[in-house]
């Protein structure tokens, strides 16, 4: 199984994370949207350090881009909470308070 | 007690005189109303102590005068003078220098002490007089101004500081004499209001005289200061050949002038009649010690710069006023009218007794001393009278006071005895003096003097006609019948502080000219007049004394009143060898003394024949006099005179005025308005089109780009996203096509 498989898999991931991203009304979707843009960047960067490399850097990459996504979910995840207790909604459209 | 005048501390208590007035007043025009009694205890107690102060200053003077030498102290650079004004112009040699400070010398040691004790008792009462007033604060706070700007014209040692106080004594006449144009309870509120208006502006005529007068010799002479300016005079004239220079004759016209009005000479005389109007204390202060003497002692003060001319002027002027005056006051019915004429008949005396020059330079002053306490005492009893008879004026209502009101009449007749020139009494000493002094003039040289002749002439008829009104004065109101009952029977001696200054001014009024001479002869006259007389009076015949005159020569020292300066070869007796000299003044001594006795005498008499043993009927003599007696009772038609004449030319002008301004002024105004509205308009339009346009304009750009770029800043992340994505894909497409 060569490289293209592996860039496949992660282009169909990055496909499905964007459209999760824009078509979904609800936060928490879109959140798992760009969860899964980060993962499908994960699955190049390892693959690419797999076939190309002959270093760590690739998976170094992966492990930050982890541990950042899951900093960002958890403080994502409390800006929800609060814009939920505020607004009794998790639609981004419909919080709109600073806008005319 | 030590009576050696001590220039370091004495200027200090100099300085206390107008001082402690003027603080009074101070308070008193703020707190006044506050104060327990309204404040009168405050002032009275303030003049009681300038008085003192003042009385205790005269002694030492005196006591410096007792041996023969003149008193003079000048606060030349000292802690009691400052630089008033200080200017330098660019390329000037002579700066600007007005310094002020404290002239106190035999004339300003006598009149500081006449003005002190009138202005307390004046004070003493008016708490009397003016008791239940609706503005009695103030009346006192006024009155002490009015003795504050006196004071500081005696002490003054530059001409300009005596204009300065000599204005703000025209001020507070002003507000003086209008008091009761602020009470509405007043029946003659327009009266007052004109009677104010009336003295202020006719004495301005005289002011503006004064200060121009004032302006010229300071062109001339770079000085205000009057020990300078006698001695420039002085200068001037042993330059000029011993004679006077033309400008300074019209300077000193004009300067007589100021005395004119202030002094209410003719043909100024008319605001002070009118003045009567004003509450009795203030004609008792202004027409004794204060403003008319103030006019007066100007001439005092300036006489070393007057020349022959001028003095020739001043002795017609003041000869016309006294006769013309005196007529007048036989005629009027109103106690203080005839007071009020009186008062410009004397002041006439004093004026012409300085005209005369020499002795007459003295006896004017000393009448000018004497006057202040009798005619005080004369209008405050005036004042006494018209208070018991619940401010009735008319003396034809009178009548009968005698018993009613026994101490007033006393103070009264001693002061009538003293204006009318009966021997012993103060005013006979002075008026004697002024005679004499005229009878000198009349002869001296050897020659007939015109203007001499017209004094002594006038004088002496103006003095009979005194001591006639006067005593009809008397007769009709303290003789007699009651002719009104209810004004007989309502009348009542007034309260003691009243009386009590009438019996002070009286005995000064009395004893005052005797004093003055034997004793005080502050101004240098000693040993030439009054000796003589007493040992004549005392001898019982006349014509004797020549042991004293042997001292007359040197004794007849003006140049006592004026240091350094010689006078008496300046502008008096010229030409008279020391010899005629003697025979003169011992021939006036003895023509005066006849003439005042017999004239006197002579009123006395015919006043007491048609007025008190009723004799002749007053209406039968005035209808005998015909047209004579109906000119002089409307006081010679002045008023009416100058109303047809200054008054109307005054309303004529004054309404071309009023046509100019409306038409010629206002058209002006009024265009330059229209233009300044067709500018407006353009500027409007200007405005709300072109700049509002450009702002506008800016704005609605502004406002255009920020609808437009707002299309893409929705605020939604996932359009956000969607259009990063889209970029992406289009940033692809874009590599992947190139």
């Amino acid at each position: 199984m060569g490289l293209e498989a592996y860039v496949v898999v992660a282009t169909i991931l990055f496909g499905l994370g964007i459209a999760c991203l824009i078509t979904r009304r609800n936060v928490i979707y879109v959140l798992m949207g760009i969860e899964m843009i980060l993962n499908s960047a994960n699955i190049n960067f390892v693959a690419f350090n797999r076939f190309n490399g002959d270093g760590m850097d690739g998976r170094m990459f992966a492990i930050f881009v982890i541990i950042l996504a899951a900093a960002e979910a958890a403080v994502a995840l409390g800006i929800v909470l609060n814009v939920f207790q505020l607004f009794g909604t998790v639609k981004p459209s419909d919080v709109d308070l600073l806008r005319e | 007690m030590d009576l050696t005048f001590n220039p370091e501390t004495d200027f200090k208590w100099l300085l206390a005189v107008p001082l402690i007035p003027l603080c009074g007043y101070v308070i008193q025009i703020f707190f006044g109303r506050f104060l327990p009694r309204k404040g009168d205890w405050l002032l009275t107690t303030g003049m009681a102590v300038t008085m003192a102060i003042t009385v205790w200053m005269a002694f030492k003077a005196i006591a410096a005068t007792q041996g023969g030498e003149g008193f003079f102290h000048e606060s030349l650079d000292s802690d009691f003078g400052f630089r008033w004004l200080y200017a330098t112009e660019k390329g000037a040699t002579d700066p600007l220098n007005v310094t002020a400070g404290i002239l106190y010398d035999g004339l300003g040691a006598a009149m500081l002490a006449v003005v002190g004790i009138v202005s307390f008792f004046v004070h003493l009462f008016s708490t009397g007089y003016m008791h239940g007033d609706r503005r009695y604060h103030i009346f006192f706070a006024n009155i002490s101004l009015f003795t504050v700007a006196m004071l500081g014209l005696v002490l003054s040692d530059n001409i300009l500081f005596l204009f300065v106080f000599w204005e703000i004594m025209g001020l507070m006449s002003y507000l003086l004499i209008g008091h009761f144009s602020h009470d509405p309870n007043s029946h003659r509120i327009k009266q007052a209001a004109a009677a104010c208006k009336k003295a202020f502006l006719t004495t301005r005529v005289g002011d503006t005289c004064l200060l121009v007068g004032i302006m010229i010799f300071y062109y001339h002479f770079q000085t205000f200061r009057f020990t300078e300016l006698w001695e420039a005079a002085q200068t001037t004239v042993a330059a000029n050949g011993g004679e006077y220079p033309a400008w300074m004759t019209a300077a000193g016209l004009l300067v007589f002038g100021g005395t004119v009005g202030k002094s209410a000479q003719f043909p100024l005389h008319i605001w002070l009649p009118d003045a009567m109007e004003g509450p009795t204390p203030v004609s008792a202060m202004i027409h004794a010690a204060t403003m008319v003497a103030a006019g007066v002692f100007l001439l005092g003060r300036t006489y070393p710069l007057m020349s022959p001319t001028v003095l020739n002027v001043v002795t017609c002027f003041g000869t016309v006023t006294a006769l013309f005056a005196a007529t007048i006051g036989m005629t009027v019915f109103d106690i203080k009218g005839v007071l009020a004429y009186s008062t410009i008949s004397q002041l006439g005396f004093m004026v012409a007794g300085i005209g005369t020059g020499g002795l007459g330079l003295i006896a004017g002053l000393f009448h000018m001393v004497t006057h202040a306490f009798f005619k005080s005492c004369l209008f405050l009893s005036a004042g006494s009278v018209i208070h018991g008879c619940h401010h009735e004026q008319d003396m034809r209502k009178m009548g009968g006071l005698r018993k009613k009101m026994p101490l007033t009449f006393l103070a009264m007749l001693i002061c009538t005895l003293a204006i009318a020139g009966v021997p012993l009494f103060a005013g006979f000493y002075s008026k004697d003096k002024i005679i004499q002094s005229a009878f000198m003039k009349m002869t001296h040289g050897g020659l007939l003097d015109g203007v001499g002749l017209f004094a002594y002439a006038g004088l002496l008829i103006a003095a009979a006609m005194t001591a006639f009104y006067m005593f009809r004065l008397i007769f009709m109101t303290f003789f007699g019948e009651a002719r009104d009952h209810h004004v007989h029977d309502h009348a009542h001696e007034s309260p003691a502080p009243m009386v009590v200054s009438l019996l002070v001014l009286a005995t000064l009024g009395m004893f005052g000219g005797k004093m003055w001479l034997r004793d005080f002869d502050l101004m240098g006259a000693k040993g030439t007049w009054f000796e003589g007389l007493t040992s004549e009076i005392d001898d019982g015949h006349h014509g004797h004394g020549s042991e004293h005159e042997g001292s007359v020569g040197e004794a007849f020292s003006i140049d006592r009143m004026y240091p350094g300066i010689a006078i008496t070869e300046m502008n008096t007796y010229v030409g008279d060898s020391a010899e005629h000299f003697q025979e003169s003044l011992h021939a006036g001594h003895t023509w005066a003394m006849r003439g005042s006795l017999a004239v006197a005498l002579g009123g006395i008499l015919l006043a007491v024949f048609i007025y008190l043993l009723k004799k002749a009927d007053p209406a039968k003599i005035a209808a005998a006099f015909g047209e004579m007696y109906t000119t002089v009772a409307n006081k010679y038609y002045v008023d009416e005179f100058v109303n047809a004449t200054v008054i109307k030319l005054q309303m004529v002008l004054a309404r071309t005025f009023k046509w100019i301004d409306e038409n010629i002024v206002d058209g002006v105004v009024n265009g330059t308005g229209k233009i300044n509205r067709a500018f407006g308009f353009m500027w409007a339009w200007f405005d709300s089109t072109v700049v509002d346009g450009v702002v506008n304009g800016v704005g609605a750009v502004t406002n255009m780009t920020g609808s437009l770029v707002r299309l893409f800043q929705t605020g939604r992340i996932q359009q956000y996203a969607s259009l990063a994505f889209g970029g992406l894909l289009l940033l692809f497409a874009w590599l992947f096509l190139a």
